[in-house]
């Protein structure tokens, strides 16, 4: 209940808020602890229970964690939404378990407020697992596997996060991010298809795993796990080549502090013919490999520039003939924050 | 656990469908991805070479497959004769399966999306192949690939995840691309199973046309001739975003993916693949 002094468009609802307090503060002392956030309990007839709580446990729902009540009721954090939510009051009101008020009669249909509500709480939700609270929040059903892992079979059981393709909803339903892969899959159960992709957001997915890197499988990868170790040193410090020794075979570090620390799983599916590869030659040869290769060292990735062309080996290339290769592209280097944040 | 529960349905049932064991074992549950193998290829002794060190009690398993299994036969026996003959068959299919009529039906299966379909998003729901890790049994169960992205999944359901790769064999899904070219998938666009790639007729001239691709220009594709050299540049990719910004360190992979694809794209243009 801070932020008095929001914007203009903030204020019927900040005033909605104060009229519930006075309105619910009527003889009923359970309501000075709903203020609080804490051991609220709800109007529903199963009274132990909060909407969020309800909501987030219904079937189909698992993906959602239980925003915290502070960060609903802090109006500086619903900025914009009520524009998008209709019956924003009752909607309100159905969310924080708040005793509606006695004109709620003007509202035709109780789940007409039950899909505003809805769509209150997963728009608050995309903002709230943005936030340390709500990350941590979703680290937790992460490592629990609560969102399933990679379908893909060399990803080897990744575990994946819920991922929208759109922030706006009404667009897509909710897709699975894979980090080992960078891809989106559908998820497997028909019971997630009817979840709005917007109530996760387009930045969530992304934001988790720079949030917590040691999730996050890094960008190279070398086959066996005795080469692995030769794959790293060279562009390894000195302080980890020199102190950690024998300890490399355990010890997996992307020199690139901001980046995935952890090993990847890199295997490529390799078609072939009765033990034979396809060769790229033939029609029906592989043309994909490239989507879920990676560099055997960190190093290799910084042999393509800016625009995505090979830095030193343009006889290679029929490409890079093209204008200015070198004269173009080397000096843009100095300006390219991705190369320049990395060395 | 499934294969004991199939196993009770099949003694269960055994009045009614004894007579044609394959058509018993195609309709369990379970079995929606094998094909039927026709009777002639099994009873052409040419085509099991070898399986009789594969499977124990061989030639009882061959006669309950084929029908011919006395019925005298011990109850203790059937049951341990059911999993030899489930090897037996699924080891036949996996050779039936790359003869050209089993390629033949098993294109039928596929183009009615019986072996399920793309999980990846940017597939748009192409429908997948089954595939096999390895040719020996009883050690990789059976993946599913998918020709848009050329990589393989693991199947949806836990009754199809607990199949033998090995009665899919490895070399199945290719051999089918190999045999019927034109219907390998285009890389983008809604699936279309009937026609693929090459009869939708998508290529210019080769090396101008992938350039004025990298450059971003718009470009018609739109061509007779069956190439597929620069198939992959139509793929559509997922990029993850922050707040509408690309992620430095996957960005700079997907940098280095492109620039690998783009270099195969050259080479096999200069082949004129």
């Amino acid at each position: 209940m801070s932020r008095h002094q929001q914007s203009s468009s903030l204020g019927p609802s900040q005033e909605e808020l104060e009229e519930e307090e006075a309105v619910s503060g009527e003889g009923d002392e359970v309501m000075g602890e709903a203020e609080d956030g804490e051991g609220y309990t709800s109007s529903t007839p199963t009274s132990t229970l909060t909407w969020i709580s309800w909501f987030c446990s219904l079937p189909g729902h698992e993906y959602f964690c239980e925003v915290s009540e502070d960060f609903i009721e802090d109006d500086f954090n619903l900025t914009g939404l009520n524009a998008m939510v209709p019956f924003w009051k009752e909607a309100m009101e159905m969310v924080l378990d708040v005793e509606p008020d006695e004109d709620s009669a003007r509202v035709p249909d109780v789940s007409i407020v039950e899909a505003s509500a809805e769509l209150l709480y997963g728009l608050v939700h995309q903002r709230y697992i943005i936030t340390r609270q709500g990350l941590q929040a979703m680290a937790d059903k992460y490592e629990n596997a609560t969102f399933g892992s990679c379908p893909r079979v060399y990803c080897q059981n990744c575990y994946v996060v819920p991922c929208g393709r759109s922030d706006v909803p009404g667009l897509d339903t909710v897709k699975l991010y894979c980090p080992n892969c960078h891809d989106i899959y559908s998820p497997p159960s028909s019971r997630f298809q009817g979840i709005d992709g917007a109530f996760f957001g387009t930045t969530f997915a992304h934001l988790f795993f720079q949030s917590y890197r040691e999730l996050a499988p890094a960008p190279f990868y070398k086959l066996s796990s005795s080469a692995a170790s030769s794959s790293i040193s060279p562009a390894r410090s000195p302080r980890n080549a020199s102190d950690s020794g024998h300890l490399e075979e355990e010890a997996f570090v992307n020199p690139n502090p901001y980046g995935g620390q952890k090993r990847a799983a890199g295997k490529v599916y390799v078609s072939r013919i009765y033990g034979f590869r396809v060769s790229e030659r033939a029609k029906s040869g592989p043309r994909m490999t490239w989507l879920r290769m990676r560099p055997e060292s960190p190093g290799d990735l910084d042999m393509v520039d800016w625009r995505g062309r090979w830095l030193d080996e343009e006889g290679g290339s029929e490409f890079e003939e093209d204008e200015d290769e070198e004269g173009g592209d080397r000096p843009m280097e100095d300006f390219d924050p991705v190369r320049t944040g990395l060395k | 656990m499934l294969r004991r529960a199939v196993e009770e349905l099949s003694t269960g049932s055994d009045s009614d469908y004894s007579k044609y064991w394959i058509s018993w074992f195609l309709s369990s549950k379970g079995n929606e991805y094998f094909c039927e193998v026709e009777e002639d290829y099994i009873l052409d002794r040419f085509n099991l070479t070898g399986l009789n060190t594969e499977v124990t009690n061989y030639s009882q398993a061959l006669d309950l497959i084929t029908d011919n299994l006395d019925d005298d036969i011990q109850d203790e026996l059937r049951g341990s004769l059911d999993v030899q003959a489930r090897l037996l068959y699924g080891l036949i299919h996996a050779r039936w399966i790359v003869t050209a009529r089993g390629l033949a039906k098993m294109l039928e299966k596929y183009k009615k999306a019986d072996f399920g379909r793309c999980p990846r998003i940017l597939c748009q729901s192409q429908p997948l192949l089954p595939v096999g890790l390895t040719d020996i049994p009883y050690e990789k169960s059976v993946k599913l690939y998918c020709p848009r992205c050329e990589d393989l999944y693991s199947p949806k359901s836990s009754r199809h995840g607990s199949i033998d790769g090995a009665y899919f064999g490895t070399s199945f899904p290719h051999l089918l691309f190999l045999v019927y070219p034109h219907l390998i998938p285009p890389k983008s666009g809604p699936p279309d199973i009937t026609a693929g790639a090459s009869s939708e007729g998508r290529r210019v001239a080769p090396g101008r046309r992938a350039r004025e691709e990298l450059e971003g220009s718009v470009t018609e594709g739109v061509g007779e001739g069956v190439s597929t050299a620069a198939a992959a540049l139509k793929a559509d990719r997922y990029r993850p975003k922050i707040f509408g910004f690309q992620v430095n360190e996957i960005a700079k992979l997907q940098r280095w993916q492109e620039a690998i694809r783009d270099r195969q794209v050259a080479r096999l243009e200069d082949l004129d693949v």
